[in-house]
């Protein structure tokens, strides 16, 4: 086929052939397979693409055609429309593969391909390539090369998932040494000791998996309304006590008020938004949140701050944060009022719990880092620090610089055990939880993923992009396939303020998502640690129960090598 | 599974009893090993009771570098009690197997229990260090009025090799343990009953959480609680860090392993207590499967079960002599003249006590908390 108009110049004295500035579709990270033979030319993927990387157009085809009885062959040209793939790297294919669901035929849909050369030409403008989702690394976890390997077997006897009674729950909150309750004796019976002045944390009781920090926002509306509504009914119909954290962004003014308060986690970072709002609510709530999350550092971006694009920040999202519409909204990387850790950290624990009467666990979460000990061990001494949540590199964001989420971070396997293991060194491993976050369920696997965690050493984990992709479709993956999160332009309705694209998604249906996820989550939670012989208490720190396949992972871990 | 058996009695008896208690409940048992702690001991230590007494096993170098020790810590030996070894197929004689009577130097004469309590601890690991690297020294238990006796090879047999049948040592309270050999090598210091400073225990069962609860002992800062060649030396630590450490009555022994629901805390008058004690001592928190027989330093003989019940055990008796068992055959064995009707299998939320003397049994409730 030949183009049906011809460029003026090209017929006067530039050589047809020479496209020498123009990138080949072999540059592409995706290659769109159409087929002319099942198109009807209906013209839904070349609409329904959030990146315009396929356009229809026309073609000029050379038919050599013959009737009659004997061969008499005429060249006919005749003119065709097509769907076309643009080699325009602005508007390069994602993968996401919209054009594939919305078309009737199956004539249209991306391929994967591994010779691409994207990051070479995605920085147009000198600037670099940004996105949302989570880092590009198709390859195996190490999360996922865990494997369980102490099984109960006949000298003691496996538990029974369906028979026995389990607890899969977890504490977030500070707990107080036993040495420093104030307990005293009253006919051979404890009673607390209402005169002493030790300060009692408040403590969470809640279900290990929690849903992380996603702004209403960075999140569209169904999609923010549908985990709330999930996790409310978790909580209220299934008596299974998930929480989610807001994100940074503030909470919308009607939940700030509601009895469904105690089931979310305040965020509160660098760019404050949406907190004139809740603290002037705070007279008003009936209930307290179930805890304060301050955000230091986010495992998809460590040290960079976030930002909410101007086209997210619709009416909506402007009132809930106490901002103008249609601003970019950036939050600084630190908090710029604080210039120490003892400011930055302890301070402000301190002025949230007081917010609350005290009565609210806060903690701060931080990217996963070498440094995430001396983090630690400035908790550890802080008797009003009520946690530590670290985001180890594979965790997701809604937008980022490509550099960020590929190359920086620490991953969180390591991370979190080293942290367990120095809390153990201090005897102070049940007082101050670690939350992991970052790449669980990457490959689907929650609730092994969560469990792993747990025996290395975490009291619960976080989960963010496996929400979206198991409870809304999400398409992204580790191929960069979508992630268009920072865009506004969500295929899917997930991550967009636009209502025409978010009236996609359909927040009952993600509630009822949510809801399937948690419950077959702890079954299979349960499905792993009744083989293990444990039901009563969360196997926090048992890592001999773990194994992995490699020598050096292994001694990194402190847990046994198998193979 | 291990077969145990703990007599208590307000007479002094021979280990025979629980010996043969031990050889009825054999059926299928390999019999690895035997452990014997006797307490309240009466023939010749009668007249020794507040002096303390080292038990163990020694090389002949062993000996030397145990002498030389002692002298420099300024312990003078007043007494040496030595088994009648009786060599017999299967079983490995070690050089010199003892329970060496001291008298405490003489700065610690006139000090406090509590802090003899911690020299003769802080002497018996020091030991444990010199010995365990060449295996040139064993050392189980430093302490008054008690002796523990340790060696591989079945139980019957074992008590053979130490004369025992022909010895006229007693006590009034005796544990035993028949060792079922699992998934460790046999090691001495992995053989029950385990003891420190006073308390006791020995156990049936794996412990699946042992992991975390070692973890957690030993990030005390108490220097005993080390060792753990066994997964079940954890419950023994476990007692003395909740009654010793803590100062919790013993009752709450039961609360911190085997810990009660939300729902079931609401009926405990203490509930408000048990709630930050759960939260403090989560990591203690023990799975099963598991029966615990222990004893404290008052002589209180005590059996409990973890919260799913996957190991047997038995309590009975007659008023004077009670045994807390592992099997009913043996107890049939031990105490024959009792009362079969009133025998105690105790339940999830049980925790079956026998006071000092074997003067009475109670049954303590956990949901009721009496």
């Amino acid at each position: 086929m030949e183009p049906a108009t011809r460029n003026v110049d090209y017929l006067i004295n530039v050589p047809r052939l020479d496209h020498n500035h123009q990138l080949s579709l072999r540059e592409f990270p995706y290659i769109i397979r159409w087929r002319d033979d099942r198109c009807k030319r209906c013209g839904s993927c070349t609409a329904v693409c959030p990146v315009k990387a396929i356009e229809p157009t026309v073609k000029i085809q050379r038919i050599v055609q013959s009737e009659g009885a004997l061969p008499t062959p005429v060249v006919v040209r005749k003119i065709v429309p097509i769907v076309e793939q643009v080699t325009d790297m602005d508007r390069y294919c994602t993968g996401c593969g919209a054009c594939t669901l919305v078309c009737p035929n199956e004539a249209i849909e991306p391929e994967y391909n591994p010779q691409n050369k994207f990051l070479h030409y995605k920085n147009k403008g000198g600037e670099g390539y940004k996105r949302g989702g989570r880092r590009n690394d198709p390859s195996i976890s190490t999360l996922d090369r865990l494997k369980f390997t102490r099984i109960s077997m006949l000298t003691d006897p496996a538990l029974d998932a369906g028979r026995h009674e389990f607890h899969v729950r977890t504490l977030l909150g500070r707990i107080l040494p036993p040495e420093d309750l104030p307990l005293k004796k009253s006919n051979g019976k404890l009673m607390v000791d209402k005169m002493s002045d030790t300060f009692i944390p408040p403590v969470r009781e809640i279900f290990p998996i929690m849903i992380g920090s996603m702004s209403v926002g960075a999140l569209s509306p169904p999609m923010w309304e549908g985990l709330a509504m999930g996790v409310s009914y978790l909580n209220e119909v299934e008596g299974l006590p998930v929480v989610m954290c807001t994100g940074e962004g503030g909470v919308p003014p009607r939940l700030l008020k509601s009895k469904y308060l105690k089931y979310f986690i305040i965020q509160i970072a660098s760019g404050y938004f949406g907190w004139d709002e809740i603290i002037h609510a705070l007279p008003y709530m009936r209930e307290d949140p179930a805890a304060i999350e301050i955000k230091y550092g986010q495992g998809a971006k460590p040290g960079d701050g976030g930002l909410l694009m101007a086209q997210k920040v619709l009416k909506l999202i402007a009132s809930i944060r106490g901002v103008p519409q249609f601003i970019d909204l950036a939050s600084p990387p630190t908090h710029q009022t604080k210039y120490s850790i003892e400011e930055a950290v302890a301070k402000m624990i301190q002025s949230m719990s007081m917010a609350w009467g005290f009565r609210v666990p806060v903690y701060p979460k931080i990217s996963g880092t070498k440094t995430a000990r001396a983090v630690l061990n400035n908790l550890a001494r802080n008797p009003y620090a009520s946690a530590l949540s670290i985001d180890g590199e594979d965790g997701g964001t809604g937008a980022a610089y490509n550099v960020s989420m590929d190359k920086m971070g620490h991953p969180i396997a390591s991370n979190i055990r080293e942290c367990y293991l120095d809390l153990v060194k201090q005897g102070k491993q049940n007082e101050l939880p670690l939350i992991a976050a970052g790449g669980i369920a990457k490959k689907g696997n929650l609730a092994a993923n969560t469990a792993a965690l747990i025996m290395l050493g975490a009291s619960a984990v976080s989960i963010g992009k496996y929400i979206m992709q198991a409870a809304a479709n999400c398409f992204g993956d580790e191929y960069n396939r979508c992630n268009l999160c920072n865009t506004g332009r969500c295929p899917r309705g997930i991550t967009t303020q636009d209502p025409k694209l978010y009236r996609r998604l359909d927040s009952d249906k993600v509630a009822e998502r949510v809801v399937e996820v948690f419950k077959s989550a702890n079954v299979e939670l349960k499905k792993i640690f009744a083989p293990m012989g444990r039901s009563t208490e969360l196997p926090i720190g048992m890592s001999d129960g773990l194994s992995i396949d490699d020598k050096a992972m292994a001694e990194r871990l402190e847990i046994s090598y198998a193979c | 599974m291990c077969r145990l058996v703990a007599i208590t009695s307000n007479e002094y008896f021979s280990p025979v009893e629980n010996i043969l208690a031990l050889e009825t409940m054999k059926e299928g048992h390999d019999g690895s090993g035997l452990g014997l702690t006797l307490r309240d001991l009466g023939g010749e230590f009668e007249e020794l009771k507040g002096y303390p007494i080292l038990s163990g096993i020694c090389s002949k170098k062993g000996v030397q570098m145990l002498n030389e020790f002692m002298h420099k810590a300024g312990f003078t030996l007043k007494d040496i009690w030595t088994p009648k070894i009786k060599h017999l197929k299967g079983i490995m004689r070690r050089d010199y197997y003892f329970a060496r009577i001291y008298d405490y130097p003489e700065s610690y004469r006139n000090k406090s229990m509590h802090e003899k309590e911690d020299l003769l601890m802080n002497i018996r690991l020091s030991l444990r260090k010199i010995g365990e690297s060449d295996g040139s020294m064993f050392v189980f238990s430093f302490y008054p009025d008690v002796i523990t006796l340790k060696e591989v090879g079945d139980p019957l047999q074992v008590y053979e090799f130490f004369g025992l049948d022909k010895n006229t040592i007693k006590a009034k309270i005796i544990f035993a343990q028949g060792r079922q050999n699992t998934n460790y090598v046999i090691y001495l210091y992995a053989c029950h009953p385990f003891f420190i400073q006073g308390y006791c225990s020995m156990t049936n069962g794996e412990n699946t959480a042992f992991v975390p609860i070692r973890e957690f002992l030993m990030s005390r800062g108490f220097p005993g609680y080390l060792g753990y060649n066994s997964d079940s030396e954890v419950f023994t630590h476990t007692l003395h860090y909740t009654v010793r450490q803590l100062g919790l009555p013993l009752t709450y022994y039961k609360d911190v392993i085997t810990p009660l629901k939300a729902s079931e805390l609401e009926m405990r008058e203490d509930k408000e207590a048990l709630k930050l004690l759960k939260h403090s001592l989560r990591p203690l928190c023990i799975d099963g499967p598991n029966v615990v027989i222990g004893f404290t330093p008052e002589g209180t003989c005590f059996m409990v079960h973890d919260s799913k019940k996957l190991r047997p055990g038995v309590v009975g008796g007659v008023r004077g002599k009670y045994a807390l068992l592992s099997e009913e055959c043996g107890l049939d064995r031990a105490i024959p003249e009792r009362n079969k009707s009133e025998d105690i299998f105790p339940m999830k939320y049980d925790m079956v006590m026998v006071t000092p003397q074997a003067e009475e049994v109670r049954v303590w409730n956990q949901l009721q908390g009496t």
